[in-house]
């Protein structure tokens, strides 16, 4: 598995650590259903099996972080971007 | 003569089993045998031991620190040591002993305090020191420079089993109390009616039942989005090695204490080995080959002898990676819907007691106390099982 790093270029994997699942938002801790929330956040995840966003970290190459949309059935990766970059939602 | 009936599926059921994996087939097994409950389908998507009852490493141990973790899988050894009587099947149970290498004073430390609180368990513990271990495994790297080994921890009564003869073992003694195994049966939705589970659709039609039992573990959550279960777990991939045979070498279980490498030898020569999973979301059956370097080099660090042997073969399983490092047994928010999941890479030892709990658990309701802690709902109360002390980061336990 190789990862184009929008700094770097392609690398393999080896050079990147993985965070998880880039689709959970922390949640606002004054809320409401805050413990909720949080239990969700910290535990819950859609785990699918098909396109899955996910952070990446370049960790032993230019050290930023990526949101990286990826099928987990084939490990074909369909998308890169800087995660300080990302759309905001 | 099948071992067992290659059955059609009936309209009903009192409980359908969906996963025909060790767990499943053990509950299937417990449920006819201890609570007489026979009206049971076993609903595998594919074929029986295609899965990882037929792809782990083999291991059996109850070697844990914490008290939920200690009890359950010493209770799960136990039954493996009177498996075969019990099956009347031979699963060549084979109690070889587990020993867990240390490297550094502190590590000697943390393995004395672990074996104390085994010993504290009522489960088999010794510290072996150097020289012990250098008699019984003097073909170790012991003098490395950067991990000298210094001694091990030892559970005598670890070992190893058959791990598709445990399949077929259970299958059949499931099959003759009258379970019903149904192979090639893969269920597509789960059918809720006001919070209570009425039956399963499947490619081979729709299946009544009042209690749905959930064993797929490396597919949990694909099946528990089916009952809008929304769980604690991420899917990874694990890889696992075997050389090409050799003249018996390896006469139990090592573990190298410095990297993440366990290795045993199988009874047709092989040396069977493994070590960390890959360590991102992946449903693949597959794995990439830095995780193969980082193996193999912890195998080169351990036992600089391997590097003349060949590796045969090479797969993947799919592990179910809870958020605590520790499984799921238990109930779920629908009625009539039993949860047994998240068995991350630990999932074969525990095959007999997960089958006896949730067999319990489904036939009366209610967990039995050996499986009480590993309820769903100890991630939202916070009364998670942490063993690794890792936190909430399945990649990490």
């Amino acid at each position: 598995m190789r990862i184009h790093c929008p700094y770097c270029g392609e690398r393999g994997v080896e050079e990147y650590s993985y965070r998880g699942d880039a689709t959970v938002r922390r949640p606002d801790a004054n809320g409401p259903d805050a413990l909720e929330r949080f239990v969700e956040y910290l535990h819950l995840r859609d785990n699918p099996a098909g396109s899955h966003q996910e952070f990446w970290q370049h960790l032993h190459g230019c050290r930023a972080w990526l949101v990286v949309q990826r099928d987990v059935r084939t490990h074909a990766i369909e998308s890169v971007v800087a995660a300080s970059r990302r759309v905001a939602r | 003569m099948r071992a067992w009936r290659d059955a059609e599926p009936r309209p009903q059921y009192d409980v359908v089993i969906v996963g025909g994996g060790g767990h499943g087939l053990a509950t299937a097994y417990y449920l006819a045998k201890e609570h007489g409950i026979s009206n049971i389908a076993v609903l595998e998507k594919s074929y029986i031991g295609s899965g990882n009852v037929g792809r782990n490493t083999t291991i059996i141990r109850s070697n844990y620190l914490h008290p939920a973790n200690a009890r359950f899988y010493e209770r799960s050894l136990k039954l493996w040591e009177g498996l075969e009587q019990d099956l009347n099947y031979n699963v060549m149970v084979s109690q070889r002993g587990v020993l867990n290498l240390f490297h550094s004073d502190g590590q000697r430390d943390a393995f004395a305090r672990r074996g104390n609180a085994m010993r504290l368990n009522d489960i088999d513990a010794g510290l072996l020191d150097e020289a012990e271990v250098r008699r019984l495994l003097p073909y170790l790297d012991f003098d490395n420079a950067r991990f000298p080994i210094r001694g091990g921890l030892l559970q005598p009564r670890g070992g190893t089993v058959r791990h598709d003869a445990v399949a077929w073992g259970y299958a059949r003694g499931a099959d003759r109390r009258g379970v019903d195994i149904i192979q090639n049966c893969e269920v597509t939705g789960i059918h809720i009616e006001r919070g209570r589970v009425t039956g399963v659709e499947t490619n081979r039609g729709v299946i009544r039942a009042a209690k749905v039992a959930l064993c797929c573990a490396g597919n949990s959550s694909r099946v528990a989005t089916m009952a809008g279960l929304r769980l604690p777990i991420e899917s990874h991939v694990m890889q696992a090695f075997v050389t090409e045979s050799v003249k018996p070498l390896v006469d139990m279980v090592v573990t190298f204490g410095a990297g993440h490498f366990y290795i045993s030898q199988s009874n047709r020569g092989g040396l069977v080995f493994g070590g960390d999973i890959d360590g991102y979301n992946s449903y693949a059956q597959r794995g990439n080959l830095p995780t193969v370097e980082a193996v193999m080099e912890s195998a080169m660090a351990l036992m600089p002898g391997l590097g003349r042997l060949r590796v045969l073969r090479q797969w993947g399983g799919l592990m179910d990676m809870s958020m605590d490092g520790s499984p799921i047994i238990g109930l779920t928010p629908v009625e009539g819907i039993y949860l047994n999941a998240g068995w991350c890479y630990g999932g074969f030892k525990a095959t007999p007691a997960s089958g006896w709990c949730f067999a319990w658990t489904i036939a009366r309701n209610q967990p039995h106390e050996l499986n009480a802690p590993f309820r769903l709902d100890r991630f939202a109360s916070g009364h998670v099982i942490d063993e690794k002390g890792a936190g909430a980061q399945p990649n990490l336990h």
